[in-house]
């Protein structure tokens, strides 16, 4: 059976999987965030999957959208994460529980 | 099998195994190995745009992802003293709810893709090549580019107020 799109699409909803076992499992809020981008990159890779099966280029443009505005959250989240660790010494989740800082 | 395809059951299964390890490392809880098996992950999912003729992507891919993102989030790990994490135990109840809850969400994606009507796909002939997607981002998407070139000033004014030592 040669690769189509169900194949692309189940790696894709195991990956998506993958990540938000890890934002529920992992207390770290540096490897909570990773799994967030791993969850991004499923949902790339089911739109470029879309985009080559349906002969359409738009979805390789969204994706490119998502890929953009995936680096400005990594950028202004990483400077949050670490406004935060100057204030309270920590990276676990379980110890930033409090809206007061 | 084509070797395309025997490429494409190659690439999926490093993209499964080091995402896998990002989230859950048997061996070590250091975010230092999560963060390297993320780039892993990144390159061998840049592996797969490649095999689905997206090559803009792909090299974006990893310029972008395991390029800048990744050496930003090494930088903060780095930056953050982070001895004193690696002790914590993962608790026995959060990984059984965890597992649960992300079992039944899979069930249910899989067991939609199953039932879906996907259709019988002819051999896709599409190109993603720099030429074609530069032609159709600064022709019908030129004001969203715009809007998102916006959106990177913002960010990058954020993170620079953010880091700022004191917040006022």
């Amino acid at each position: 059976m040669s690769v189509g799109l169900e194949h692309y699409l189940v790696v894709s909803a195991l990956l998506f999987a993958l990540g938000l076992l890890g934002v529920i499992v992992r207390r770290n809020l540096l490897v909570i965030y990773m799994s967030l981008e791993l969850m991004l990159n499923a949902g790339n890779l089911a739109l470029v999957a879309f985009s080559r099966f349906n002969d359409s280029l738009d979805g390789q443009v969204l994706v490119f959208f998502v890929i953009t505005v995936a680096a400005a959250e990594v950028s202004v989240g990483l400077a949050l994460i670490v406004a935060l660790y100057r204030k309270r010494q920590t990276a676990h989740v379980e110890d930033l529980a409090l809206m007061k800082l | 099998m084509t070797t395309p395809d025997i490429l494409f059951y190659v690439f999926a299964f490093l993209t499964l195994l080091s995402g896998f390890l990002v989230v859950a490392n048997p061996f070590s809880s250091n975010p230092v190995t999560s963060a390297m098996f993320l780039v892993l992950t990144l390159v061998s999912l840049a592996a797969l745009f490649a095999l689905l003729n997206a090559f803009f992507l792909a090299a974006v891919q990893v310029l972008v992802y395991a390029g800048a993102v990744m050496v930003l989030f090494l930088f903060v790990i780095m930056l953050l003293d982070l001895k004193a994490e690696e002790r914590r135990k993962i608790r026995k109840f959060e990984v059984f709810t965890g597992l649960v809850s992300v079992g039944a969400f899979v069930f249910i994606l899989l067991r939609s893709l199953l039932y879906s009507p996907l259709g019988a796909q002819p051999t896709p002939t599409l190109k993603g090549g720099t030429a074609e997607l530069g032609a159709l981002l600064f022709r019908q998407y030129l004001l969203p580019f715009e809007i998102v070139s916006v959106l990177l000033l913002v960010a990058m004014v954020g993170a620079v107020l953010l880091s700022k030592k004191d917040l006022k």
